[in-house]
Formats: C-alpha cells, sequence, structure tokens
C-alpha cells in the first residue's frame, strides 16, 4: 500500500517536471519560460522530495526533506525574480501578445540597454591613452 | 517491487525528457538569461534524479547531496545574475 502511494507521488512530480521541460521548450517568451520552470519544476521536486520523505520512516530524513522543500519553496521566487528583473533591464523583447507591460515607463531611458549593443568589454593590455599626450602628439 | 518497477520505466525516463528538454533550450536560447533559466531548470531537475536515485538504492545519505546541489544551483542563479548587471554597466 505504501509502494503504491510513493510511485503515485514519484510519477506526479515527474510529470510535473516533464511539463516544465516543455514550456521550457514552447513558450514564446523569456518571462513564460521563467514561469514555467519556477512554479512547475518547484512542485515537481516537492512532490519528489515528499515520497522521499514517505518511503524512509526515519524522522531525521523526514525532517532533512522538509527542510529542503522549505528551502526550495523560498529560492526558487528569488531566483526568479532576480533573473527577471534583469532581463527587463537588459532589454530582452517581450512576447508580441503581451497585453500589459506594467513596468514601461517606471525605468528611465537609458537604464534599459539593449543587449548585445554595447558589449565593449575594455582590452586590458592596450596602452592607455590619456588626454595629455594625445595633446602632446598633435602640438 | 511495483516501486523499482515504476521508478525505471517511468519515473527514470521522464526526468531524463526533461533534461533533454533542458538542454534543447540551452543550445537554443536567444539571449543570455534564457540560457540561465534553462541551467536553472537542469540543475533542479538534476536534484530530482539525486532523489529518485536515493529511493531507488536505499541510501538516505544522498539526501544530503541532493539539498547542497540545491542550495549550489540557487548561489549560481545569484551570481549569474548579478554578473549580468556588472557586465550592463560597462561603457
Amino acid at each position: 500500500m505504501s509502494e503504491i502511494l510513493i510511485s503515485i507521488l514519484l510519477v506526479i512530480g515527474s510529470f510535473f517536471m516533464l511539463v516544465a521541460g516543455l514550456g521550457m521548450l514552447r513558450m514564446p517568451d523569456l518571462f513564460l519560460r521563467m514561469s514555467c520552470s519556477t512554479k512547475a519544476a518547484t512542485i515537481g521536486v516537492g512532490t519528489v522530495l515528499f515520497a522521499l520523505a514517505l518511503y524512509f520512516e526515519n524522522l531525521g530524513v523526514a525532517t532533512r526533506a522538509l527542510a529542503t522543500i522549505c528551502f526550495i519553496f523560498l529560492t526558487a521566487p528569488v531566483g526568479a525574480h532576480r533573473i527577471g528583473r534583469i532581463a527587463y533591464l537588459v532589454g530582452v523583447s517581450l512576447w508580441e501578445g503581451t497585453i500589459k507591460d506594467e513596468l514601461k515607463g517606471v525605468y528611465a531611458e537609458d537604464a534599459c540597454v539593449p543587449f548585445g549593443t554595447e558589449c565593449r568589454i575594455p582590452d586590458i593590455n592596450a596602452p592607455e591613452v590619456s588626454p595629455e599626450s594625445e595633446k602632446g602628439d598633435g602640438l | 517491487m511495483i516501486l523499482q518497477t515504476v521508478i525505471h520505466f517511468i519515473v527514470f525516463p521522464l526526468l531524463s525528457l526533461t533534461l533533454v528538454l533542458g538542454f534543447i533550450r540551452l543550445l537554443l536560447g536567444p539571449t543570455l538569461p534564457d540560457r540561465i533559466i534553462a541551467f536553472e531548470l537542469i540543475s533542479i531537475t538534476s536534484a530530482g534524479i539525486i532523489v529518485v536515485t536515493a529511493i531507488v538504492t536505499d541510501q538516505a545519505v544522498l539526501l544530503d547531496v541532493a539539498s547542497a546541489w540545491a542550495i549550489i544551483s540557487f548561489l549560481s542563479v545569484i551570481a549569474f545574475s548579478y554578473y549580468i548587471e556588472k557586465w550592463r554597466g560597462r561603457p
């Protein structure tokens, strides 16, 4: 009986993770993809960890499994929020079917640098050119 | 017995398929944040695979590995976003 319950929980969890992978491949936009990987993958890992807590009938193992569930449930939204904010600032384009963009106009114009246009990384080995020496060469 | 069969024939193939889909997005991803999201999905799926392996091999120690893996993946995502923010400020 317990084996059947654990099997059902494992199948449900892996199915949610498969849904997360499908959404990661099929969604049209970075932010929709991020919602997939945050919600579906988190609930999948939570279900699998709950099945593990049921399998080992041990208080220490169950406590560690619940602590891991709490950690994943707390940290997944934090990471997704940070990545989403940085992606919006960097100028990742929204899906053309997006209805409402609430962050439009909140940041200044020059805060949104388009991705890949101004990524000139300074060359460390290049000799430094100061304005003084340029003036001297001109004279 | 049912548990071993279910894990070997249903759970592991589903999780492996998730890994493959994440790797496809990691290769395709048009921008850098897409790749970071795909990497996050791959790492959290690997944590799930470690947990299922703990059930199959009856080793409770692997749960510690999974929790440390989750902590490291969260820190790597935070570090990636930090360096993208730094890189945005370059002239």
